[in-house]
């Protein structure tokens, strides 16, 4: 252990361990919605992804620092998409070649990490401007908040919604004669949205430094101005 | 150890050969001065997109290459597996290529005429791709198209399980439109032509829990011994002596709700997914295009006869 710590500066500590509760990607930076809801209806979809977009961002993080400053600024993001799109594409081959099953289940979503804003956000607002090391830790760090919010999200639409946790019975339902009747909102992407929310919800309470400050006050409505009477 | 200083060595013979390289001298003055360059003139922007172009073309075609037959062998392992299963012949554990090639045989079927067809390497034909392929494939007519498929291969690819010479399973390729995606499974007959066996969904994208739940084992299992077929217009006995027993419209579709096995006309009545009627529609409406005329009737028709299909 004391050998990890003692690679780990502070500032790649600091990268590691943020974006897990304090700046989460999701919750506080409110980024990668879409694939949010799109995979979490089971916990298996909800791992893979969460591992295939750490390695991702990790490694694109580390890529785009490395020739940070080479990068022509007219041609910044191509470069960016170019590596990410690159990193993406090899992943969906491992993914086809080693865990078919899994490939097959996440169809587009894997090809999709492409334009997940987190890759982009992280390379556009960090990677940029910060050695490849700390970048990787950085990717690493916001792969990790990431995915931290998709095992929550898995877990409750999964075991709500179809009575199972990784594939494995934990309610019977009632159409194979137990009690639990199945919550069928669970499964769509809507319930994300829900479940997300409460998350945010509650990490702002438990942290209320995150609450955005206030861009300006409604005034009570002068007597006369409050519509038609 | 040995394999590392193996490499080493070989790494030095290398980096020796390029030192005396010109065309690598070149390339590394140019790279020099390239990189000493500001970053937002013109012959770097290109410089750079040309070689990042390069780098990323490398990488994504070396692992595109280098794992295409990891592949292969799974998509193939993964339709053998579907194929064993809705055959029944899967078992855990198993060995699935040795049993698939000892149990299943592969035939390409015309599907108009119903006959086999011998000239095309059945190894080979992909009847996705083929329906894809506009002179393998036909377009169906709008009012015929039920299963919303818009276009279909001219000739299918059906598996025959036999057992001592006698066929035992017919398999059938189906497709057609559900709520989100177009399914792509197997139906399995008796010889009869018209006794199901089992269905089996290998490609599909409806909601988890509502229409995926067409791969739930529970609901395959309520299609065992189902009939496609109304069993008025029955052919006559004397199978032997026709050339094909046709046998009508299919008539088995999925209910909303629960079938009730005590009535007249169960057997062609399979439970609908609770909660995914258009997917429930969806799959009635495959079965009805796949086992009608413009699909395998004919070829059943063929196939229930004692003569066979010919070929």
């Amino acid at each position: 252990m004391s050998g990890v710590t003692a690679i780990l500066n502070d500032e790649t500590k600091k990268v590691l361990i943020a974006p897990l509760v304090n700046d989460n990607p999701i919750t506080l930076q409110v980024l990668g919605i879409c694939s949010a809801l799109a995979v979490t209806s089971q916990m298996s979809t909800s791992l893979i992804m969460a591992l295939a977009l750490t390695l991702v961002t990790a490694f694109s993080s580390a890529a785009i620092s490395a020739i940070r400053n080479h990068i022509p600024s007219s041609i910044r993001i191509i470069v960016q998409m170019t590596i990410i799109a690159s990193l993406v594409i090899v992943v969906d081959q491992l993914l086809k070649a080693f865990a078919y099953d899994v490939s097959k289940q996440l169809s587009v979503f894997v090809g999709l990490i492409i334009t997940n804003c987190i890759v982009m956000g992280r390379a556009e607002g960090y990677a940029m401007k910060n050695p490849p090391l700390e970048s990787f830790m950085d990717g690493i760090g916001n792969g990790l908040g990431y995915s931290l919010i998709l095992v929550i999200v898995a877990f409750f639409r999964e075991t709500l919604g179809s009575g199972k946790l990784l594939g494995i019975e934990v309610f019977k339902l009632t159409k194979d004669g137990g009690w639990y009747d199945p919550n069928g909102l669970m499964l769509l992407p809507p319930s994300a949205f829900f479940i997300i929310g409460l998350i945010i919800w509650s990490v702002r309470q438990w942290k209320p430094e995150q609450n955005e400050k206030v861009e300006f006050k409604i005034l009570a409505i002068a007597h006369g101005e409050g519509g038609h009477h | 150890m040995l394999k590392c200083e193996q490499l080493k060595s070989y790494q030095g013979k290398v980096c020796a050969k390029l030192d005396k390289c010109e065309h690598y001298q070149k390339f590394k003055v140019y790279k020099d001065k390239v990189l000493a360059l500001g970053n937002d003139s013109l012959e770097k922007t290109i410089a750079i997109a040309v070689a990042l172009c390069l780098v990323c073309a490398v990488l994504v075609s070396f692992s595109a290459v280098a794992l295409k037959s990891l592949q292969v062998h799974n998509k193939e392992l993964d339709m053998k597996k579907n194929i064993l299963d809705v055959a029944g012949l899967l078992q855990e554990g198993g060995n699935i290529d040795a049993d698939f090639a000892e149990r299943i045989e592969a035939k390409i079927v015309n599907l108009e005429t119903g006959d086999y067809v011998e000239d095309i390497n059945v190894a080979e034909y992909d009847q996705r791709k083929a329906a894809k392929d506009p002179a393998l494939s036909v377009a169906i007519p709008k009012d015929k198209d039920i299963a919303h498929i818009r276009v279909k291969a001219k000739f299918a690819k059906v598996y025959l399980v036999k057992d001592s010479g006698a066929i035992k399973s017919i398999i059938l390729p189906v497709n057609g439109y559900g709520l989100w995606s177009t399914l792509y499974g197997f139906l399995s007959l008796d010889a009869d032509g018209q006794t199901v066996q089992s269905i089996n969904f290998y490609d599909q994208q409806e909601t988890p829990g509502l229409g995926g739940e067409v791969v739930n084992p529970k609901w395959r299992e309520l299609w065992k011994g189902k009939k496609v077929y109304a069993e008025t217009d029955q052919p006559s006995m004397e199978k032997g002596l026709i050339e094909s027993a046709e046998m009508g419209e299919p008539a088995l579709s999925l209910i909303k709700g629960v079938v009730d096995n005590t009535k007249p006309g169960s057997q062609y009545q399979v439970d609908g997914l609770a909660g995914a009627s258009l997917t429930s529609t969806g799959v009635t409406n495959l079965v009805k295009y796949w086992m009608s005329k413009e699909g395998f009737a004919p070829y059943l028709a063929k196939a229930r006869t004692v003569k066979g299909v010919k070929s």
